[in-house]
């Protein structure tokens, strides 16, 4: 390490390079605090030069490295090494071209998502990812995970935003993959570098699209009885054939938490609310709108209320927005699920997670993306009970199970990082792991970006996939014939 | 030698054993293509996927399919039609397989509105060359467990493995009609907006819009410009330079028909004309890919990245043996 600190101090300067191991202390976890390690070192460069000459000496002194944004992964994607150097792109914060006419925006990775809707605002776009961390969340981190939002739903998640990057490869090269323009030739490495949590290199440049502001916005919430009947009602606006820009649900211990928190006024006893929010054409969202509002009360909503204006369509969102949170007003600790069902399960995994909360006396609230199925169940415990944090572990362990079992993921969106990787398992075959991690062999070889996260075994670059020898003759079985 | 296995497992020890073999093998689904990237070096086996077929899922409250690849487009929406659903794709091969579409990453008018296979596309299910079978994805729209496999056998030309069964987020099906006109471009609006410019006649420019009662369908809609002798060439820009790539195509005396909307567009052109218009294509921040294989044209001019796609093929493909000399060579 020491060598390596002297050769970037060659190039770099010394605010540049964190050495102090105070200093050094607040990088050791990102938004998953139970993981904690002090990185070995930790480096800012300024540019994408700056950035493949750190990591290019990183592989010449086969030294791990780590890429970090602005380290608000709930999976412990950004957990540095302490052998290791922390690469953290939060000085390359420019904008670097604002191409309206192009539809796109071409950004330094340290971006934070809404800066890049704040440029271009003023021209009626925005950029349609919205994370709830979009406020501080970097859009190279963005597209580490394959980051999504409440308006994923119609819009799509990072991946189908991006249209051009240019990275680091973990032997230091810069490499431009696509760019403003659609379909760049050969195999998709910008589809296979997004979402691939900084395990095949660093994003120095990311071109996203900017989508024109919808005409028209209408937002409502429907209080019911209970999530079965939500869900019900998040299952026909779909079978209606409409595509809202959102359907959030939260369950009534989500409601509660937020109710102690921000005082949203959601109808009181509400079992649980649906957030529906339509965007588009002024004529398409009143139509449909009101086929929104009609299906929520033919489910059995017992009170719709519909935003007359942006604030009060804020206020509408600031109780989902608030959720998590929220939570440490109920509960002292409590864990972040993340996981996802086929939106049709939604009532019986509801009804599942909550059996399970009955036998085990883990409280759970539910927070979600209800019209992509993507749970978020917050799983409450008080760590200064023994073994609570465990018990805890295991509900939220078991809720993963439960998504898995419906033909579901173990996460929709906050990544696999450190924190699911023993998940992985049992949501895919070493088959499918080992041919996954052939193209990381195709980036990595040495194995030196992000190692430790994703998978839970690395594969040895080196190994060619074992051959099955022995006749079977194709033609006598007649399964083929001469050609 | 031709194969036409009926299972994945079947199709998986085949395919292990042309590896014991060292094999070379190539992939075919209904043969639409089947010229399109440059003649395999090699051929010793053709794996012929029509058997493949059948619609294994279709959870229609879940909008979504999971198909075998071997199953024609058509088919497939005509099963989905039943439930009032599609899978957005309009691809100008109707007749083709769904491995066959994915493989070749084709796309129609609407891809403004829903993008392309890579968008659509939520799972696969592999045979590697060396006969292993493996998953990636899965079969719900919102997914980041894994390296998103799916995307990279998109487009991948059947040079990676053969893709066995796909899952995909569907769509409703809606009713439209077509705006038609002449002169000018006008403005993005609809599901669709495309131009058919030919060299040497009007340029026609049409929107395919929601509800009924506009006009039918031009013939030209979602068709490819070339015919027999011509190259078929994709051209891509920037959506601010699409204008000067057609007057540049239109100097060059080349047909251009497309996506106004996306800037991807596809041209009619001769083996002399390649290096103008590539050269046209690259000024609008975009590519010039000839699709339709002519000899001595070089098919792709310079690939980003395409040390690095080297690296994937080799590891999925050590031996060079998946319609080697293909694409990315
Ligand atoms: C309150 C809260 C709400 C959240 N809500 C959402 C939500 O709604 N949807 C959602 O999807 N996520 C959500 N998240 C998770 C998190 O914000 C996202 O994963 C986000 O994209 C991470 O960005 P970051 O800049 O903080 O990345 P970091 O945490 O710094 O890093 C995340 C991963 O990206 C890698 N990485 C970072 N930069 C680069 C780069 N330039 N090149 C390559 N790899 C890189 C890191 O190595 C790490 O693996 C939430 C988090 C919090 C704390």
């Amino acid at each position: 390490m020491k060598a390596l600190v002297e050769k970037l101090s060659g190039r770099l300067t010394k605010d540049q390079i964190i050495t102090d191991p105070v200093e050094l202390r607040t990088y050791e976890c990102d938004g998953l605090a139970q993981y904690r390690v002090s990185p070995g070192l930790v480096v800012l460069p300024h540019n994408a030069s700056e950035t493949a000459f750190v990591v290019k000496a990183c592989a010449e002194a086969g030294i791990p490295f780590v890429a970090r944004g602005s380290g608000t992964g709930l999976s412990g994607g950004a957990l540095p090494r302490r052998d290791g150097v922390l690469i953290v792109t939060a000085q390359m914060r420019s904008i670097v071209e604002l191409a309206i006419e192009d539809e796109r925006a071409v950004v330094q990775p340290g971006v934070i998502n809404l800066h890049v809707t704040r440029a271009a605002a003023a021209h009626g776009y925005y950029y349609a990812p919205d994370p709830s961390s979009q406020q501080i969340c970097s859009i190279g981190g963005n597209v580490a995970e394959n980051s999504g939002g409440a308006h994923c739903l119609k819009y799509g998640f990072t991946t189908n935003h991006v249209t051009g990057l240019e990275i680091v490869t973990p032997d230091g090269e810069l490499v431009r993959l696509g760019g403003k323009a659609l379909d760049p030739p050969g195999y998709d490495l910008i589809g296979t570098f997004v979402g691939s949590e900084g395990t095949l290199g660093i994003a120095t440049e990311v071109t996203v699209r900017l989508t024109p502001v919808p005409q028209a916005v209408s937002t409502l919430l429907a209080g019911f009885a209970s999530t079965d009947e939500a869900g019900a009602a998040t299952s026909a606006i779909i079978a209606a054939g409409i595509v809202p820009a959102a359907i959030e649900m939260m369950d009534a211990l989500a409601i509660e938490a937020a109710e102690a928190a921000v005082h949203c006024g959601y109808p009181a006893g509400a079992g649980a609310v649906l957030i529906v929010e339509l965007d588009g054409l002024i004529e398409a969202v009143e139509a449909e709108f009101a086929a929104v509002q009609r299906l929520c009360v033919d489910e059995g909503a017992f009170e719709i209320r519909v935003a007359a204006d942006d604030a009060e369509r804020a206020l509408i969102w600031k109780g989902r927005k608030s959720a998590f949170a929220a939570v440490g007003r109920i509960s002292p600790d409590y864990i972040v699920q993340d996981g996802v069902i086929p939106r049709t399960a939604l009532p019986e995994v509801l009804r599942r997670i909550d059996e399970l909360s009955q036998r085990t006396g883990v409280r759970v609230a539910n927070v979600f993306h209800a019209g992509d199925g993507n749970l978020h169940p917050l799983v409450l415990f008080d760590d200064s009970v023994p073994g609570q944090a465990a018990h805890a572990e295991e509900v939220s362990g078991a809720i993963l199970d439960l998504c898995i079992e419906h033909g579901g993921s173990i996460t929709g969106e906050h990544g696999v990082g450190v924190d699911k990787s023993r998940y992985m398992p049992r949501m895919f075959s070493d088959d499918d792991l080992d041919t996954m991690q052939m193209v990381r062999c195709a980036f990595d070889p040495a194995g030196l970006s992000n190692p430790g996260k994703v998978f839970p075994t690395p594969r040895l670059c080196g190994e060619v996939p074992g051959r099955h020898k022995g006749a079977h003759p194709l033609q006598e079985a007649g399964i083929a014939e001469v050609f | 030698m031709e194969a036409r296995p009926t299972s994945t497992a079947e199709a998986a020890s085949i395919l292990r054993e042309a590896a014991a073999k060292g094999w070379a093998v190539v992939v075919r689904g209904a043969g639409t293509k089947q010229s399109w990237g440059r003649p395999p070096r090699r051929c010793d086996l053709v794996l012929d996927t029509t058997g493949l077929t059948g619609v294994v899922e279709h959870a229609a409250g879940d909008l979504i399919a999971v198909v075998r690849a071997g199953t024609p487009l058509a088919e497939l929406q005509s099963t989905l039609g039943f439930a009032g659903q599609q899978l957005a794709l309009d691809s100008p091969f109707p007749n083709a397989t769904v491995g066959g579409t994915v493989a070749v990453n084709t796309s129609g008018p609407r891809r403004m509105t829903y993008g392309t296979v890579r968008d659509l596309i939520i799972g696969v299910t592999i045979v590697r060359p060396d006969g292993v079978i493996a998953r990636a994805g899965g079969k719900v729209v919102k997914n980041v467990a894994g390296y998103d496999l799916a995307k990279l056998m998109t487009g991948s030309h059947g040079t990676l493995g053969l893709i066995a069964e796909c899952a995909f987020r569907l769509h409703p099906r809606v009713e439209t009609s077509f705006v038609r006109k002449r002169g000018d471009f006008g403005t993005k609006a609809g599901l669709a907006w495309e131009i058919d410019a030919p060299a040497d006649g009007d340029w026609k420019v049409a929107w395919e819009m929601p509800g009924a009662g506009g006009d039918p369908k031009p013939e030209w809609w979602g068709r490819y410009p070339w015919r027999e002798g011509e190259l078929g060439v994709k051209l891509t820009a920037a959506l601010s330079k699409v204008r000067g790539l057609l007057a540049a195509a239109k100097r060059l005396g080349v047909s251009v028909r497309g996506s106004l909307g996306t800037g991807v567009l596809y041209a009619a052109a001769q083996p002399d004309q390649i290096g103008d218009l590539r050269a046209a294509a690259h000024e609008a921040g975009g590519h010039a890919v000839v699709l339709t294989y002519h000899e001595g044209v070089d098919l792709w001019g310079p690939v980003p990245g395409l040390d690095l796609m080297r690296r994937v093929k080799a590891q999925f493909d050590p031996d060079d043996r998946f319609a080697p000399g293909r694409f990315v060579v």
